[in-house]
């Protein structure tokens, strides 16, 4: 289908446009093909089995039963799943999470995999999963952030310090002439994405192609490897559009295994897809915080320490615990600065990295502990932050790459209109009677760069190829990748062609940490570069050329011509270069990721200030959020349209922190109690409006060579925080915890 | 026992059979019919992701037996292009952004269609929120969704004015 927005030809720079999404006339139409989409002759359909308690044992299934229903074909129960080359219980690699594949009989969490039926419908593989009415030895589950002992972990997260301390925390709190002590909690939350996790796995041989959601293609290409024994090679991920990954679609899980597994013992293709409430167990989550967090400040509300202690939830049998407190490193200039986790073991799944692992949740404590901090001191909260702003990182004193928070500050309390406002709680009343408030936050957000390679090709025809191995979530590397890879090679958008989403193609690293764009962007650029730089050693080294003793570094690519950068008129196009050296294509290379070097010499963050409005009704309570400003630096912006999309989803993502989203456990049982869309809240399209983002200009020669930085998810920090103080300027009650709800404002009022 | 219905899909008249009184209409299109388009999100009609026109009017798809579906009318996301031209809700979606994975937009799409022709809500963009509640956006495009149904709205009413005058 032709695009009817046609891409207008841009000489010079595609990057900085606002360009529409590549793939968007396939996503409007429904042609966009998704993993679940495909439809393989003669295809099984699989469904699993969750268990129904929290911990314990499965005793019995009803075997007999499921496989007497026409049409299911077969019941894969530990007594009979072939065996598997890598223990799920082991931790081979990074990332790698301890899964349930029945290997036993044991539940370890509320809706882990204890079966799998096989079926010609989906609807006899679904009635035959619940034929199986399993019974149980269970016991008493451990629950909620009290459920067991606390125990200090030695990590944060994946890989991030689990204590860090900077300074001398009893001299700071000794030295503060005010202070405060107060402790949020958060709740356990579930990623959620919109498109459930699916595969079709289909074998052939020892070869096996799997369509299947990735956020880390290369990568799960080995880890799937790993676990059926066969080269990475022989494993071929199709991955060209993900509905939504949020961090869960990097982490293998059991019943994608199970359902490979399952294709393989059958020798037919299967597909499976998690139902709604089958994506509250197995592949990851937010786990519950309580944090508390003391702040000490002298006299001239300097703070003289920021001590902030979180304890997380994880499982009884792998360990991954939010790195809340780590929020407080590296964005206020105290005196004394100590990050500490502590992880609680409860018979829940393991939590993973859920869109802003760590900072989510640490920065809404954070961002109200401030708040409470300024006005116990009875100062602007917007004034308090300035006082304490870090011109470097505070603890080590590293120089930032590039900090333009103090432009977010400006621009966005400016738009909302900031000045002004009454320090005092429950001030301001609109004509309707409702009570106003407004609050802010900072948010920050790293700037981390993974590993990715990228090959660019110029082709005889003077178009190009250009190959990275990237994942569209909805971030929009299809259009944004494309962009940077077309500037790389000097050419127009219509005139490359880009080849991405599949595992045969080079490693772009991982989607996630807001580093995707920077990292397979940076090998693109590479790659073009690289391809550039051989196209002008064979014009420059040709008596036919007339670019010929140019020199290598005295021609630039523009609009699919090298020209004489000393003489514009001196120049030729790629398509005659390339013909005439003999017509073969011309093939770079290109890497890219951070040295050690220089993560040791700058200290590399997005930044934000987000500024909220929220109106409460006096007598009934409900809340709404009816303005949302955030101003965001985050370096160089290759589509400012894609860019606004991705910060204003990460601010919704915040107004559902901090006002819808909780998954609730059954105490008794272990079991979700709202484990469906209409039980877990998120915002829908009334809880919207009012929202504005702002990016502020930031050039950063130090953080990768294409100065970009990260967007997708720095839009939820600052942003919980801001709601929650706008709702205690509104109502003069102050929650500490999330979300918060019409109750927490009765009881308070 | 085996169930054959007659019905319209997208402009062309066929007859299904099919073997099993559970399967939805969402299940007929993606697993039957070769329509994956339509999205399951749920199951359960709390997303929305499924939603198609049946007689002109939007439903989940998920929460409709196929069995009932006999005579019916169905207009799917792959029927809404005339060719190569699309819908100017397609249009408008590509073009204000009123989506970033793309995996709820055909549900909100056909939504959307479907709110215009109910004509309860012109151009009001807090009529068009409440309107299209019902289809979830985890990526949270709503601003852009917002954005794109008023200014199809608006385009879509310009035209019948224009062809009526
Ligand atoms: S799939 Fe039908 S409403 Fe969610
Ligand atoms: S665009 Fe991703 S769920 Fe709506």
């Amino acid at each position: 289908m032709s695009d009817i927005l046609a891409l207008a030809p841009r000489f010079g720079s595609n990057s900085g446009q606002s360009l529409t999404r590549r793939d968007g006339v396939a996503k409007v139409t429904g042609t966009a093909t998704f993993a679940a989409d495909n439809h393989p002759d003669g295809l099984l359909y699989a469904v699993y089995v969750p268990a129904t308690i929290a911990r314990g044992t499965v005793t019995h299934l009803d075997v007999a039963a499921a496989k007497a229903h026409p049409g299911v074909v077969e019941v894969i129960t530990p007594e009979n799943r072939p065996p598997l080359a890598g223990d799920p219980d082991s931790k081979p690699f990074m990332f790698a999470f301890r899964f349930e594949a029945l290997q036993n009989n044991t539940v370890r969490y509320a809706n882990q995999p204890i079966a799998l039926v096989l079926a010609e419908t989906f609807e006899a593989a679904t009635e035959g999963a619940r034929l199986l009415n399993p019974l149980y030895d269970a016991q008493q589950p451990r629950m909620g952030l009290d459920g067991d002992a606390p125990f200090t972990p030695e990590s944060g997260g994946l890989g991030l310090p689990g204590t860090t301390v900077h300074g001398d925390i009893d001299a700071g709190h000794a030295a503060s002439a005010q202070d405060i002590d107060v402790t949020y909690e958060t709740p356990e939350q579930y990623h959620n994405a919109m498109e459930t996790h699916a595969v079709v796995a289909q074998w052939n041989g020892d070869h096996v192609t799997l369509d299947i959601p990735s956020q880390a293609i290369v990568m799960q290409r080995g880890a799937f490897g790993y676990y059926f024994g066969i080269p990475p090679e022989n494993v071929t991920i199709r991955s060209p559009y993900l509905g939504g990954g949020f961090g869960s679609k990097a982490i293998i899980n059991g019943p994608q295994i199970l359902a490979i597994l399952a294709a393989r013992m059958t020798g037919r293709p299967v597909k499976l897809m998690l139902s709604r409430d089958q994506m509250f167990g197995p592949s990851g989550h937010r786990g519950a915080t309580r944090q508390r967090l003391r702040i000490g400040i002298d006299t001239d509300h300097r703070m003289t320490v920021l001590d902030h202690n979180s304890l997380a939830t994880t499982s009884t049998f792998d360990t991954f615990v939010e790195s809340a407190a780590n929020a407080s490193q590296g964005l206020y200039a105290a005196g004394a600065l100590r990050s500490a986790h502590q992880g609680v073991r409860i018979d829940a799944g393991t939590p993973g990295p859920v869109r802003a692992p760590g900072e989510a949740p640490g920065s809404a404590a954070l961002e109200c502990a401030m708040d409470e901090m300024a006005y116990k001191a009875g100062i602007d909260p917007l004034e308090f932050r300035l006082k304490n702003y870090a011109e470097t990182e505070p603890g080590t004193g590293k120089p930032y790459s590039s900090k333009a928070l103090r432009d977010c500050y400006a621009q966005g309390a400016a738009r909302f209109g900031w000045a002004g406002r009454p320090l005092a709680p429950r001030q301001m009343t609109d004509e309707n009677g409702m009570l106003v408030g407004w609050g802010m936050g900072t948010a920050l957000f790293a700037a981390p760069m993974f590993a990715a390679q990228a090959r660019a090709v110029l082709r005889p025809d003077g178009t190009g190829l250009v190959e990275t191995a990237a994942s569209d979530m909805g971030q929009g590397a299809w259009t944004a990748l494309a962009q940077i890879a077309a500037d790389s090679l000097g050419l127009p958008m219509d005139r490359i062609e880009f080849r991405s989403g599949t595992s045969d193609l080079p490693d772009a690293g991982i989607a996630g940490g807001s580093a995707h764009t920077a990292t397979a962007g940076g090998a693109l650029h590479a790659a073009g570069t690289d391809a550039i730089r051989r196209l002008a050693e064979l014009a420059t080294g040709d008596p036919d050329s007339p670019l010929y003793g140019a020199g290598n570094a005295g021609v630039i690519a523009r609009d699919g011509r090298l020209h004489a950068r000393d003489d514009d008129t001196r120049s030729e196009s790629f398509a005659d270069i390339i013909t005439r050296a003999g017509g073969a294509e011309v093939e770079g290379k290109g890497s890219a990721s951070r040295t050690a070097e220089a993560s040791a010499a700058h200290a590399m963050y997005s930044h934000g200030a987000v500024f909220a409005e929220v109106k409460v009704d006096p007598d009934l309570f409900q809340i709404r959020v009816t303005r949302l400003v955030g101003a965001f630096a985050a370096g160089r912006i290759i589509n400012p349209k894609l860019t606004e999309s991705q910060l204003m989803g990460g601010m919704i993502w915040g107004i559902s922190f901090a006002l819808h989203e909780e998954a609730r456990f059954d105490q008794r049982t272990g079991r979700i109690m709202n484990a469906d869309l209409a039980g877990y809240h998120i915002p829908v399209n009334a809880d919207v409006s009012g929202l504005e983002v702002i990016t502020v200009h930031e050039d950063d020669p130090h953080v990768n060579p294409l100065g970009i930085k990260g967007v997708g998810e720095i839009g939820i920090t600052g942003t919980v925080g801001a709601i929650g103080n706008a709702i205690w300027h509104a109502t003069g009650t102050r929650v500490r915890h999330f979300p918060i709800r019409i109750p927490d404002l009765l009881t308070g009022a | 026992m085996s169930y054959t219905i007659s019905l319209t899909v997208n402009g062309d008249r066929r007859d299904v059979t099919f073997e099993d009184a559970r399967v939805t209409l969402l299940d007929l299109l993606r697993e039957r019919l070769a329509l994956p388009g339509t999205k399951k999100g749920c199951d359960r009609g709390q997303c929305g992701a499924c939603t198609v026109l049946v007689d002109g009017r939007r439903i989940n798809s998920c929460l409709t037996l196929a069995v009932t579906l006999d005579g019916a009318d169905v207009t799917t996301i792959e029927g809404l292009a005339r060719g190569d031209v699309l819908h100017p809700v397609q249009a408008s979606f590509v073009e204000h952004d009123g989506f970033q994975c793309g995996y709820c937009t055909p549900g909100q799409i056909m939504s959307a269609v479907g709110l215009i022709a109910e004509g309860d809500v012109g151009t009001d963009p807090e009529r068009i929120r409440e309107g299209m509640s019902g289809n979830l956006c985890r990526c949270a495009a709503y601003h852009g969704i917002t954005e794109a149904v008023l200014d199809a709205a608006r385009r879509m009413t310009d035209d019948k004015t224009r062809k009526s005058a």
